[in-house]
């Protein structure tokens, strides 16, 4: 019975193991050979090296991400709460509000953007005004928080809605005011929803390439840009280079988050 | 003493149901008081009320002297000991104890020396750093009882606090926090369905059936002298049958004229009789004032169970003695084991044990003790 389950569980596994391997496994692997080769094949650490040259870019698309996660969570955080602490009924309404750009075209939405906010476009027409948005780190910022603010929202909302209700009466009934309730028991626990949205936010922040060349209007060049045009013109090397630093800097500060998280909500510093 | 809480018509609807209707009731200062009902009788929302989770439709509530019926809860003396404990995930022990003495920023080590006190007193010293989660359901509750005690506070509310802890736990928590209670000498207000809890650790009880107070008294008054069906049915068990009052001290039902030593009845006026089952005598019959077929017999341990048949009406009555299924038997009543009630909305709703059997006693049970 055991081993009948077993193998039935194997069957079912093999497609998505299969699938695992071949695109994201393979890839990856494919990604670190080209990083450490040369044009010819050969081992080489120069494109690993030769990174320092793209280090304002780096810096330049850790800042913007950084920003519009930060404005995120400033706006998502509220917004999550609210739906939270509504009735049933309407919350699954607010969430599919939140959802519904979703549903359009990520580039679709990134040329909205620009359409409303360029020098001749929607918001300058209506205002009467001649304002210079686009090609602006504001725009660009603007674009990340509009086309991610719903990574953000969604695990702080399910965070938020599993929490006990008693905690807020607890926490008013041992002498907290309603901002002392926030701050000293809702918020860290709703600690490990903010992590994952964080995360959600920053990553693809920090590797978007369309938002930027689009709402940066070709001013500026962000990390997710230099990766695009360094396989567009061949240089596959120095691409899977930056991708894979770019990767470790990620995966080293997703480990740090997340023990951060660990040790919040165990109450245990390691 | 002093009254420290007190509701003065204090009404309360849900989606237009009316839970609380115009309850009068106060609390005096370092009272163990009990609001016991079957569930959906209104007593959580009365205590909700004084603790300041909910606010009542009609009515006014009053702390020594004061009225709080518009005070927000964080603002009110009293803490609540909730029914599944509340603790704060994110803290270890010692700092969901510590959590009110923080907010009033206390001292660092004046809160070190009150948290050891607090977890000497509820026996869970070294447990400062365990993580919460960690702890069993008992260790749970002490936290939180440690955690609502640790500012003293005039007054405690506990929400049916044993309600999910296993039988032989919740006994031991019982007496552990009526010790408590008596030691700091402050009021405990209780919430429970469970009457034995009630008789073993209140010094009043309040029994609330759909959102009216039925009976205010000490457990001896409420298991002696209650007031209606539905208490004498809700207190341990009754054989509550008709009679008609002759006159004082003397009541006739089942068919034979007792001697009994209530009075103060109209002339042959119908009345409810209590007996407690463990007030009845067997006797041969030729001694018994009434007589009746057994119909079951079920060992208890310290007795036996046994259901009578007498004139159709089924008696429950407890003997040390085995009698035998389809026996016949004489009971013996003294006077002092009957206990007359005025006629109320209750009557004959409770006290026959035609539908009573074991399985469903267990059932009953089974809502209250996990083991089931």
């Amino acid at each position: 019975m055991k081993k009948k389950g077993s193998i039935m569980r194997s069957i079912a596994a093999a497609p998505h193991i299969f699938w695992a391997i071949l695109f994201i496994v393979l890839p990856l692997i494919i990604v670190v050979y080209y990083a450490f080769t040369d044009g010819d094949g050969n081992f080489s650490f120069e494109n690993i090296t030769s990174l320092a040259d793209y280090a304002p870019i780096f810096t330049l698309s850790v800042e913007l991400a950084v920003i519009a996660t930060f404005v995120c969570l400033i706006v998502g955080y509220p917004l999550a709460y609210i739906i939270a602490k509504a009735r049933p009924e309407r919350q699954r309404f607010y969430i599919m509000l939140l959802m519904l750009p979703m549903w359009t075209n990520l580039l679709i939405r990134t040329y909205s953007i620009m359409a409303i906010l360029d020098d001749g476009g929607f918001l300058n027409t209506i205002l009467g005004t001649t304002m210079h948005i686009v090609g602006t780190k504001g725009a660009v910022i603007f674009g990340m928080v509009y086309d991610f603010l719903p990574y953000m929202v969604l695990p702080i909302y399910t965070c938020i809605s599993k929490i006990d209700k008693n905690m807020w009466e607890a926490a008013s009934d041992l002498g907290c005011k309603p901002v002392q309730v926030m701050t000293r028991v809702i918020f860290p626990l709703s600690m490990s929803g903010i992590i994952s949205g964080v995360t959600m936010v920053l990553v693809p922040s920090i590797s978007t390439f369309y938002i930027s060349q689009k709402l940066g209007g070709g001013t500026f060049e962000l990390i997710g840009d230099t990766i695009e045009r360094q396989f567009v013109t061949g240089a596959l090397n120095t691409g899977a280079a930056i991708s894979l630093v770019m990767m470790v800097l990620i995966i080293i500060s997703l480990t740090v988050m997340n023990r951060f998280s660990d040790s919040d909500e165990g109450g245990i510093i390691v | 003493m002093a009254k420290l809480i007190e509701l003065k018509g204090i009404s309360k609807s849900f989606d237009g149901e009316k839970v609380l209707d115009s309850i009068d009731f106060y609390i005096r200062d370092g009272e163990f008081v009990t609001l016991l009902g079957p569930s959906g009788c209104g007593k959580t929302t009365m205590l909700r009320i004084i603790g300041g989770f909910e606010t009542a439709d009609e009515g006014s509530l009053y702390f020594d002297g004061a009225e709080i019926s518009e005070v927000p809860a964080h603002k009110r003396h009293i803490n609540t000991v909730f029914q599944k404990y509340a603790l704060f995930p994110h803290l270890n022990v010692y700092e969901n104890i510590a959590f009110p003495l923080r907010l009033k920023k206390v001292p660092e080590e004046d809160i070190k020396t009150k948290v050891a006190e607090m977890l000497s007193m509820v026996k869970l010293s070294g447990f400062e750093n365990k993580s919460v989660s960690t702890l069993s359901g008992g260790q749970q509750q002490r936290v939180a009882i440690a955690r609502a005690l640790i500012s003293h506070p005039k007054v405690i509310l506990l929400d049916e606090p044993l309600g999910a802890l296993d039988l032989k736990l919740r006994k031991d928590m019982q007496s552990e926090l009526k010790s408590i209670q008596q030691a700091i000498g402050i009021t405990f207000v209780y919430v429970t369905h469970d009457q034995e809890e009630a008789l073993s650790m209140s010094d009043t009880i309040a029994v609330i059936s759909e959102g009216e107070i039925q009976q205010i008294g000490t457990p001896t008054d409420i298991y002696n002298e209650p007031k209606n069906a539905f208490v004498a049915d809700f207190i341990g068990e009754s054989n509550i049958v008709d009679g008609i009052m002759l006159e004082d001290n003397r009541v006739k039902f089942s068919g034979h004229i007792f001697d009994c030593v209530d009075g103060g009845f109209d002339k042959n006026e119908p009345v409810d009789v209590v007996v407690r089952p463990e007030d009845v005598d067997v006797v041969p019959t030729d001694k018994g004032m009434l007589t009746g077929m057994v119909t079951s017999v079920t060992f208890k341990g310290v007795h036996y169970e046994i259901i009578v048949d007498i004139r159709g009406f089924k008696w429950m009555i407890q003997s040390t003695d085995y009698v035998a299924p389809e026996a016949t038997i004489g009971l013996y009543i003294e006077p002092d084991a009957i206990h007359i009630m005025k006629k109320s909305k209750y009557s004959g709703m409770f006290g026959d044990y035609s539908s009573f059997s074991d399985e469903m006693d267990r059932l009953s049970d089974a809502d209250t003790a996990e083991e089931f």
